[in-house]
């Protein structure tokens, strides 16, 4: 027991990873369900036992193969990369149920084992990116959940699907090339990939080194911001969204661009922010008018989407725009807004769409004009569509309050009062585009298509009204969410120059 | 004569930074989506020179202890770029199969001609 304990960051990758290839040897559809669904529920637990063990004894280090860092690969756990992880893993435990009758609606008992191959591959890649202490792992994890997503992607039912993976592929391929380049350009100037390796080495660099280094910086934020959505980068994230298979949305908008996140916050605050005047250095300015620009642009064009899929996708734009909004502002209680809206927008953002899964699965569309009236008879789906709704808008009570709550007083600290301004503002907007659905559901006679309508069976509501429950949870006991992201916060700024 | 000596000792750079602005133009500015394929494999490979260029050193050898060598390479970016490799590979094999699909799905692998099919 003890020598598994020690393994712990090990078995993180490894289980997601051993997953996949057995479900893709099993072949049989109920058994690969069966085999992923114990893996997605076994990995909420390891991440458990690392963040409880981060919280008490501080940062584990784990030496892939046993070569010692900086020569070997090296697993770093703190406080930031334990909660992403432990984000990633609970969200892919609690859709889990939610996918087997969805994907084998969607995608066909005959593919669902190989749809559910690469959702492992895609887990066990998004969780490496969070896990590893290593740039160019990083990079390799990262591109292993890409290629697993393109691929979840194009298993869509319309053929549209296929279009929008291979934009997708374009553009995050050149997103994870940049990402190479600056992490060679690093490699040049240091000689290692260790990240904390790198982060010390920057820090006593002679000053004509500087360029180099803002050139790597460059390159890694343009690189990983294609790959997280900021806007105006963003122009693979609609189509995907809209076309996958609906579970597959729902997973991906939960997780995958708030790994990618991460890994920006990790490079700007842990390895350029000891090493480089960031203040100095127009980054934040950058991040905030390209976080305020999503924040309404996505949010205006959200509101004339008469997919739903489509709308949501747009909604997610501009929800990456408020966490970027919280790392450009960098302070703490803005940081820990951002982070903490990584988990509230996941919870949130899975409810809704795993409610227009639901609708897809008993009425066979998400378009807005051919839901009228819906509500009353899918009452829990549209319901918990509702609570999720309220908690993107930023009702007080609400997970989404909280975020933007924190978002306000770091804007607030640092005097940006038009900030704050445009933060309600933009909420307003969102107050469109779901009320847009609200009442059409809820308010309008219902359609003649829809008579058979019914909310969906149990393996599929529960995943969804926990969720919705959860929104309002996190929306008033906030130990659990914003306490762990304002120590991760803290944990960054302290390593700010 | 100083200008010359600077570009010959930059060659290896130059070239890189052609081939990576070069391939990336074409995935930006053709339609064909197996040119845009092409295009991102030479921006893709650029990269690989950029990490293997300053590994390499004239008469350096794999860093092999033995009394006859004593100049060696750094083996390490030969292989990160060994994986990088693989996974270039893995994105051009998913991207022409994708390709494969898209021209069994609307008859066409040109960009511009798919848009109208599905009404803009």
């Amino acid at each position: 027991m003890e020598a598994l304990w020690s393994h712990l960051p090990a078995l993180q990758i490894v289980i997601p990873l051993l997953g996949g290839v057995l479900v893709a040897l099993v072949r049989r559809g109920s058994l690969a369900f069966a085999l992923t669904l114990v893996v997605s529920w076994v990995l909420p637990v390891v991440s458990g036992l690392l963040l409880y063990q981060v919280l008490s004894t501080g940062p584990i280090s784990y030496a892939l193969g046993g070569w010692p860092p900086p020569w070997g690969i090296e697993y770093r756990v703190d406080v930031l990369n334990a909660f992403v992880l432990m984000l990633v893993s609970a969200i892919g435990a609690i859709i889990m149920p939610f996918a087997r009758r969805s994907v084998a609606l969607e995608v066909g008992e005959r593919r669902s084992a190989w749809f559910y191959c690469m959702y492992l591959m895609c887990l066990a890649g998004l969780l490496g990116v969070a896990i590893t202490g290593d740039a160019f792992n990083a990079f390799v994890f990262l591109e292993i959940s890409s290629l697993s997503t393109y691929v979840l992607i194009a298993l869509g039912r319309d053929r549209r699907a296929l279009v929008a993976a291979f934009r997708y592929l374009i553009m995050g391929t050149i997103g994870a090339t940049f990402y190479v380049i600056g992490v060679g350009l690093l490699y040049v100037l240091t000689g290692s990939l260790n990240m904390v390796d790198i982060a010390q080495r920057l820090a006593v660099a002679p000053p004509e080194q500087a360029r180099a280094m803002v050139a790597a910086l460059a390159f890694l934020t343009v690189g990983i911001s294609l790959k997280l959505a900021l806007f105006p980068l963003h122009s693979w994230l609609p189509g995907a969204y809209a076309y996958a298979p609906s579970w597959a949305t729902v997973f991906l908008s939960a997780t995958a661009t708030k790994v990618a996140i991460y890994l920006l916050v990790r490079f700007l605050f842990s390895i350029f922010g000891g090493a480089l005047d960031l203040r100095s250095l127009p980054v934040a300015e950058i991040l905030i008018a390209l976080s305020v620009a999503a924040m309404f642009i996505a949010s205006f064009i959200a509101v004339y989407q008469s997919n739903l899929k489509r709308m949501l996708a747009y909604s997610s734009l501009a929800q990456i725009g408020y966490m970027m909004l919280g790392i450009g502002i960098a302070n703490q209680a803005a940081l820990t807004g951002g982070l903490v809206h990584l988990v509230n927008h996941a919870i949130m953002k899975a409810a809704l769409f795993m409610a227009m899964g639901s609708l897809f699965y008993r009425v066979g569309t998400v378009r807005l004009t051919e839901i009228a009236g819906i509500g009353r008879k899918m009452p829990l789906t549209m319901g918990a569509f509702v609570v999720a709704g309220l908690g993107i808008i930023g009702t007080p009570g609400t997970a989404g309050f909280i975020s933007k709550w924190y978002l306000a007083v770091g804007a607030l600290d640092r005097g940006w009062w038009v900030l704050v301004f445009l933060l309600v503002a933009s909420s307003l907007i969102s107050v469109l585009y779901i009320g847009r659905v609200i009442e059409m559901a809820w308010f309008r006679p219902a359609a003649d298509g829809l008579a058979e309508a019914k909310d969906p069976p149990l393996s599929m509501l529960l995943p969804l009204l926990l969720l919705a429950a959860a929104t309002i949870y996190f929306g008033i006991d906030t130990r659990l969410t914003a306490g762990i992201a304002g120590e991760a916060a803290q944990f960054l700024l302290g390593g700010l120059r | 004569m100083q200008a010359f000596l600077a570009f010959a000792d930059h060659y290896s750079y130059v070239i890189t930074i052609l081939l990576m602005v070069g391939g990336l133009y074409i995935v930006v500015s053709r339609s064909n989506m197996v040119k845009k394929l092409v295009g991102l494999s030479i921006f893709q490979t650029s990269v690989y020179l950029l990490y293997l260029e300053p590994a390499k050193i004239v008469g350096g050898t794999a860093p092999i202890l033995a009394p006859d060598f004593t100049v060696y390479s750094n083996p390490l970016p030969h292989v990160l770029i060994l994986t990088a490799i693989v996974v270039g590979v893995g994105t051009l094999a998913l991207g022409l199969a994708l390709v494969v699909r898209i021209h069994e799905a609307y008859g066409t692998i040109d960009d511009d001609e798919i848009k109208p099919q599905d009404g803009g």
